[in-house]
């Protein structure tokens, strides 16, 4: 990776105005691409970005920093491969190296149930555009040697979908060139700025209350992560959403040999290798609704026993550290991006286990509905009134895991 | 987080042993009988802070209980 040279990240600081076009509450991944594409696509500048606490603090620095498009419906294989296909030009695109890997990504079926469900995956990625195919055991073991294939006896493997495009990038440093990028064009980030509350004008939404004195805004965007319902009920709108944390953990180093992404349905974890050499594991979220980050050995130890069914060597490794982070959960386990019926009132939020791969396509999604006022066709399905309409995205594979 | 639900039929339980039940709360400002139902079904209050909800003890007595609890916590 020596094309990039490194230069520091140039950010520049200002005051906060009284007034933006866009405010968009939350500097995390969704809230900064969003920045990004507005300014760089659509040159719209007089934007704030603000965050409680510092970019990336929330989920987009908590995230596994998977990147796939291989989801169980057509309208999100085709919204996500968008994205894997952004995340691969957005190092070029913004000059800053994000440690972008292909490593492909293997989800594993154990059952006959598990097979049918990867087939059919395969079947759906292939017909709309998402590289994804069927491999039987054996190539399992060619492509990933340290897989046991009978699984400690108890969960042999089957097959597996392969998806080739399955990839990593440095979540921090997405943060970071995203940030970069829109403060260059103009746009404003502030740090420690918390918004307190909504500033509505009738029905109108016309800007928000922050712990430094209310900011007008032409249109208010909640990109915030696990508070968004908070935030949401001030401009009168009812969100199908339940915060629910997430934990994962990583184990001390380890030769850099996983090369690959591995997933499994039937023991709810995956695992890939940081650059480190770090095992980083993740699984589902906690079943309790919750606010807290607090992380539990529980989890850890089941996690882990799991983890070891399917890969025997993790049993030699130590856990280094481990962590939760807060994720909006919809009912059909599908983002919810757009307008609210509130006027001047955006959301994009529902990204499920943290949405780290959706942050380009969401980005420039929301930036394009916000500069043209029409909601691109990528995105129209994940409407909120998709709800009233009977018309729910259910997708088990999508927010399952990762 | 470790958290033991303390169920009246047999003392504070790890919350593996339990099936989460909400209650949903519709608020009163919707009136229209089909928005409330529409409200029922998908949309969720998901408060930061105390919340009342119906745990189901599988692993246990296999009797529902009621508890309130802090989301923040």
């Amino acid at each position: 990776m020596n094309e990039f040279v490194e230069r520091r990240v140039e950010l520049t600081w200002r005051k906060p105005k009284r007034a933006y076009d866009v405010v968009i509450v939350g500097g995390g991944g969704h809230g900064l691409a969003t920045a990004y594409y507005l300014a760089t696509r659509h040159g719209i500048t007089n934007v704030a970005v603000i965050e409680k606490k510092y970019i990336g603090a929330g989920n987009s620095g908590r995230n596994t920093t998977i990147i796939r498009s291989n989801y169980g419906i057509p309208e999100a294989v085709s919204f996500y491969q968008r994205s894997l296909e952004l995340y691969q030009q957005l190092e070029a695109e913004t000059g800053r190296w994000m440690m972008h890997q292909r490593k492909g990504l293997l989800w594993i079926a154990h059952t006959e149930a598990g097979v049918r469900a990867e087939r059919a995956r395969a079947e759906v990625n292939t017909a709309f555009g998402a590289r994804t195919e069927f491999v039987t055991p054996r190539e399992i073991g060619e492509i990933c040697p340290r897989i046991d294939l009978t699984g400690g006896g108890v969960w042999p493997v089957l097959g597996a979908s392969y998806h080739v495009d399955g990839a990593t990038a440095r979540h921090d440093r997405v943060v970071w060139a995203l940030a970069e990028g829109a403060m260059r064009h103009g746009v404003d980030i502030h740090q420690r700025l918390a918004v307190t509350g909504l500033l509505r004008e009738g029905e109108r939404v016309v800007g928000v209350e922050t712990d430094q004195g209310p900011i007008a805004a032409g249109l208010v965007l909640s990109a915030t992560g696990g508070h968004v319902t908070t935030l949401a009920t001030q401009a009168g709108v009812r969100l199908p959403i339940r915060t629910h944390p997430l934990q994962a953990f990583v184990t001390n180093h380890y030769e850099l040999a996983f090369d690959q992404i591995v997933a499994s349905s039937n023991l709810l974890f995956y695992v890939s290798q940081t650059a480190r050499g770090e095992m980083l594991i993740g699984a589902e979220i906690d079943r309790q609704p919750s606010y807290s980050d607090r992380s539990g050995y529980h989890f850890l130890q089941n996690c882990s026993f799991r983890a070891m069914t399917l890969l025997p060597f993790l049993r030699n490794l130590r856990i280094l550290r481990q962590w939760t982070g807060i994720c909006d959960m919809s009912p059909d386990y599908s983002p919810v991006m757009g307008q609210t019926g509130v006027d001047g009132f955006y959301v994009t939020t529902g990204w499920g286990t943290w949405g780290f791969k959706a942050i380009p396509a969401g980005g420039e999604q929301m930036a394009e509905l916000i500069a043209t006022g029409r909601t691109p066709a990528l995105i129209a399905p994940f409407a909120l009134d998709r709800f009233a309409k009977d018309r729910t995205m259910a997708d088990r594979g999508s927010a399952g895991t990762h | 987080m470790n958290i033991s639900i303390p169920c009246p039929h047999c003392g504070p339980r790890p919350i593996q042993e339990f099936i989460h039940g909400e209650i949903p709360v519709v608020p009163d400002s919707i009136t229209d009988e089909e928005e409330r139902d529409l409200d029922r079904a998908f949309m969720r209050e998901n408060r930061e802070g105390v919340i009342t909800e119906r745990w189901f003890h599988t692993f246990g007595c296999r009797r529902w209980l009621t508890l309130k609890r802090d989301t923040k916590q």
